[in-house]
């Protein structure tokens, strides 16, 4: 049932890139427990602005937890206290009356501040220009039912595929590692036929761009499973690692 | 002004073999010294930018996200439609133009929707061949579902989440080519004016969104791909930063805007609960292949929810009214989504809604479950019903869902013709940023359809029969005056908004002209409520530019000023909306007008008089804009009451 809750929020500010940031305590009263973790960053918003205050920056677009663009580290956790969700998705009633909550951007040698809660991901985008997709331009391909594939095959690929690149993996890795990122992508392409054909060259350029970027080594924490809001599992770091063997090798 | 559709000649089939038989090209040298902006990354625009480069032409790619994977097209989730026939349940490429033609209640020009039902196989080829992983049957081949308005299976998908795996399939080919060389990638970077040269789009104005910079861009041609305009009413399924701006920058440059009151309230969404409330949440349409809506069939019985005294699971099997298949017995719960809509408030308005508010009605899964068993459920649909539960808190495998109608789509937008060329010269539209293929209403997993359509398989031949006249136009610095005054007249329109200091947060006002849109220019419109629309419309403008409040500057980021910027815009949409369905003296898709209505409450078209798109020409600020008419023929399909009885 819906109540109203009061709450102490801790909250990152930093100003800029190269600024230090802090914290800043805020108080927020008469929150509905059906509102989103998002709309209670609305509130908060709305009443700084209400003061005469700067509204905290933190980024959010598709509220439905798809687009990947949320990303708060709240209470010490990517994407708060509840399981398989992104923050928009997490909602109040998670949450206690008169409970203090500390809220953080991604920390990360990889996905440096640019205000506030907002972190630069494009590291992201740079691993994926290095081998994420199957070499084919527009047009003159074959019939979409000439290579069949079996189900099971094409079902695992979808679960790989459905990473949202939030960057939730790295943010709670105590090394800082993309590997779960990296692999969800070597996995879904390699496992169908149409991405197997270059399958070694992209898990090897894509690993080799991703330790060039900074990201940190895997060390089978298992962590990044924990909190990947999609559920995508580890099991493909070993297809990755498999993938990258056979590259190896082929040098 | 003048609206040529350039339509090509010959038969309806032909059509577009002939166009490109007889179009000019631009050959490869020549190519590389042609320059094309692409604004927006999502399905359309990322397919576009993506082919563009590969094709060798230098591409701009501009996106207000941090990544191009983050577009909106990100979400949509039930699937694509493809007239491949594979089920061999009678689907052909004719079939798919003639539902698409119909389900757009006869308002979108024949030949464009032709075309688009043409290159809907080679969109499917393409996907898999980017390894879009689709839902695959055990002997290995496509799996297929059914959607509203269709009588066969013809929607691919990939689970609840075909947008995204479009999106990433056109995504990955964008980053091959930014990889390449071929496209400069501009992230966090919003168009804020298009700069004309001698009557031709050049170029755009753009803001770093990150430092606050204004940068000047050139191109030979424009591509605007930046999406529709449902965010007008502050509540809609759209993602936070859609907007339509870009498009306001372009209507305000000379280009029609067509049919701005088609607007799509779709039928599945979570009912509205709260204030604080900041968007609504879709549940696709494919849940209506197993879900059966229902009301309660005594207004007792509706009330004693509403008051939480009775749950709807123990509501009799004959005390329910499946109003969809009662009054539609041969579409029943798959009629197209202006019709369920509009079919949802007539039962909520009549007093028989559910859930708190009486604005809700019932999705029940539990004859499929009973059918199919709770795996086969969970399996097509699980990450909707987890949507749905972390959202609402309630289980829906065992209690029905609640749903009420939201907006969703907008089958207007900027006014293109064949070859998705805008009234400006060298500024071209795709996507649901036009206004081309959908009518007055649009069929689900139409949207992924004619996103891909338009930037894979149709831009990247129209566009070389533009810029083939253009291989000598030498490259622009972006220091020629046209550019620098687009350049200083952005930065004062952000000057003057940083200015007004007032008392009033954005989203405040924003929140106030989503109601007036959704009071009056929503699901049900008439004459008078629409002149009072334009009204307060006129009353929420003032009320801006004079007391909102932006704190910070324009140096640095500042969402707030973003946010304002988007909003000035939304309120001109929100006027043109109100104008177009004012004239618009018929009902027909999205667009229903009280006054306009069968006996049974049906829609009702006036053919004799409104058979064209309401094109609107600006006219200058604060002035009535003049509409023309493009009107539409119809060769091949016969113009009919839709009727899905």
């Amino acid at each position: 049932m819906e109540n109203n809750i009061s709450l102490t929020l801790k909250v990152w500010r930093q100003n800029g890139p190269k600024e230090k940031g802090r914290f800043e305590t805020y108080k927020l009263e008469k929150v509905s427990t059906d509102s989103s973790f998002l709309e209670m960053m609305d509130i908060l918003n709305e009443q700084l602005i209400n003061d005469g205050n700067e509204p905290v920056a933190f980024d959010h677009d598709c509220r439905e937890g798809i687009c990947g663009m949320c990303s708060l580290y709240i209470n010490g956790r990517p994407h708060g206290p509840d399981d398989d969700v992104t923050t928009c998705q997490l909602h109040m009633r998670k949450f206690k009356d008169g409970e203090t909550i500390t809220i953080e951007p991604w920390r990360s040698a990889g996905f440096p501040v640019i205000k506030d809660l907002i972190v630069n991901r494009n590291a992201f985008d740079t691993i994926i220009a290095a081998g994420g997709y199957t070499s084919v331009s527009t047009g003159g391909v074959p019939d979409a039912n000439a290579i069949p594939i079996p189900k099971v095959d094409a079902d695992e690929a979808m679960d790989a595929a459905s990473c949202i690149g939030c960057g939730a993996c790295v943010a709670t890795c105590k090394n800082g590692s993309a590997m779960l990122f990296v692999s969800a992508k070597v996995s879904h392409l390699a496992l169908l036929p149409q991405g197997k054909v270059e399958a070694a060259r992209r898990a090897k350029n894509m690993v080799a761009k991703m330790d060039e970027l900074g990201f940190g080594n895997c060390t089978n924490t298992g962590a990044c499973e924990v909190e990947c809001p999609k559920g995508v599992s580890i099991s493909n770091i070993a297809r990755l690692n498999r993938e990258f063997l056979k590259a190896k090798l082929q040098d | 002004m003048k609206l040529d559709s350039k339509i090509p000649q010959g038969e309806m089939a032909k059509k577009w073999s002939n166009y490109k038989a007889n179009q000019k090209l631009v050959n490869p040298a020549n190519k590389r010294k042609l320059d094309i902006i692409v604004v927006g990354t999502g399905l359309a625009g990322a397919s576009a930018a993506a082919s563009f480069g590969e094709m060798g032409f230098n591409v701009k790619n501009f996106t207000i996200q941090d990544s191009p994977r983050r577009a909106h097209s990100i979400a949509a989730q039930g699937g694509i439609n493809a007239a491949k026939n594979y089920p061999n349940d009678g689907d052909s490429v004719h079939r798919l133009f003639y539902d698409t033609v119909k389900g757009g209640d006869y308002r979108a020009r024949e030949a464009n929707v032709h075309r688009l039902a043409e290159v809907s196989n080679d969109i499917i080829d393409q996907c898999v061949a980017q390894g879009v992983p689709f839902a695959r049957e055990y002997g290995g081949l496509l799996d297929n579902r059914s959607f509203g308005g269709a009588q066969v299976s013809r929607t691919f998908y990939a689970k609840g989440q075909t947008g995204q795996q479009l999106l990433i399939g056109a995504y990955q080919a964008l980053m091959r080519q930014v990889n390449a060389g071929t496209v400069d990638l501009y992230t966090r970077t919003e168009i804020v004016d298009i700069v004309m040269v001698d009557g031709k789009a050049r170029g755009v104005i753009a803001r770093d969104l990150v430092t606050g910079e204004f940068q000047r861009h050139f191109g030979h041609a424009v591509v605007l791909a930046t999406g529709g305009y449902g965010n007008t009413f502050f509540l809609s399924t759209n993602a936070m930063g859609s907007n339509g701006s870009a498009a306001i920058k372009a209507y305000q440059k000379g280009a029609a805007f067509a049919n701005p009151c088609f607007a799509q309230i779709h039928p599945t969404c979570i009912p509205v609960h709260g204030e604080f409330q900041s968007k609504l949440t879709l549940m696709s349409e494919s849940l209506r292949n197993d879900g059966r809506i229902w009301v309660p069939k005594k207004k007792e019985d509706a009330e004693a929810i509403r008051t939480g005294k009775l749950k709807p699971t123990q509501i009799a099997e004959e005390d329910r009214d499946y109003y969809l298949e009662r009054r539609y017995p041969a579409f029943g719960n798959l009629v197209p989504r202006d019709v369920a809509s509009r079919a949802a408030k007539e039962r909520c308005d009549a007093g028989f809604g559910v859930g708190a508010t009486g604005l809700a009605v019932y999705l029940d899964f539990k004859s499929a479950i009973e059918r199919l068993g709770e795996d086969a459920i969970r399996a097509r649909y699980g990450n909707l019903f987890q949507m749905y539960e972390k959202i609402v808190d309630d289980n829906p495998y065992e209690t029905p869902m609640m749903i009420y109608p939201a907006i969703h789509y907008t089958m207007g937008g900027i006014w293109v013709d064949y070859e998705l060329q805008t009234t400006v010269p060298g500024l071209f539209a795709a996507g649901e940023a036009n206004f081309s293929d959908h009518g007055a209403n649009r069929l689900g997993a139409s949207a992924l359809m004619q996103g891909l359509a338009d930037g894979y398989f149709v831009l990247p031949y129209t566009i070389q029969n533009y810029l083939a006249d253009d291989i000598s136009t030498p490259r622009m610095t972006g220091d020629e005056k046209e550019f620098v005054d687009a350049e200083n007249e952005a930065k004062a329109k952000f000057e003057k908004l940083l200015a007004i200091k007032g008392n009033r947060s954005v989203d405040s006002i924003h929140k106030e002209l989503g109601l007036v849109m959704w009071d009056f220019v929503g699901m049900a419109r008439n004459k008078e409520g629409l002149e009072q629309a334009i009204e307060k419309i006129a009353a929420i403008k003032k009320e801006f530019y004079s007391n909102v409040r932006i704190p910070g500057s324009g140096e640095g980021m500042n969402v707030e000023l973003e946010k304002a910027s988007r909003l000035a815009d939304f309120i001109e949409i929100g006027d043109l909306m109100a104008r177009d369905a004012l004239h618009r003296e018929e009902s027909c898709g999205g667009h229903f007008r009280e006054e306009y209505q069968t006996e049974e409450g049906e829609a009702q078209r006036q053919d004799d008089k409104f058979t064209y798109a309401g094109c609107w020409e600006y006219q200058g600020e604060d002035k009535a804009p003049v509409m023309h008419k493009e009107e539409l023929t119809f060769e091949v399909v016969k113009v009919a009451q839709r009727n899905y009885k």
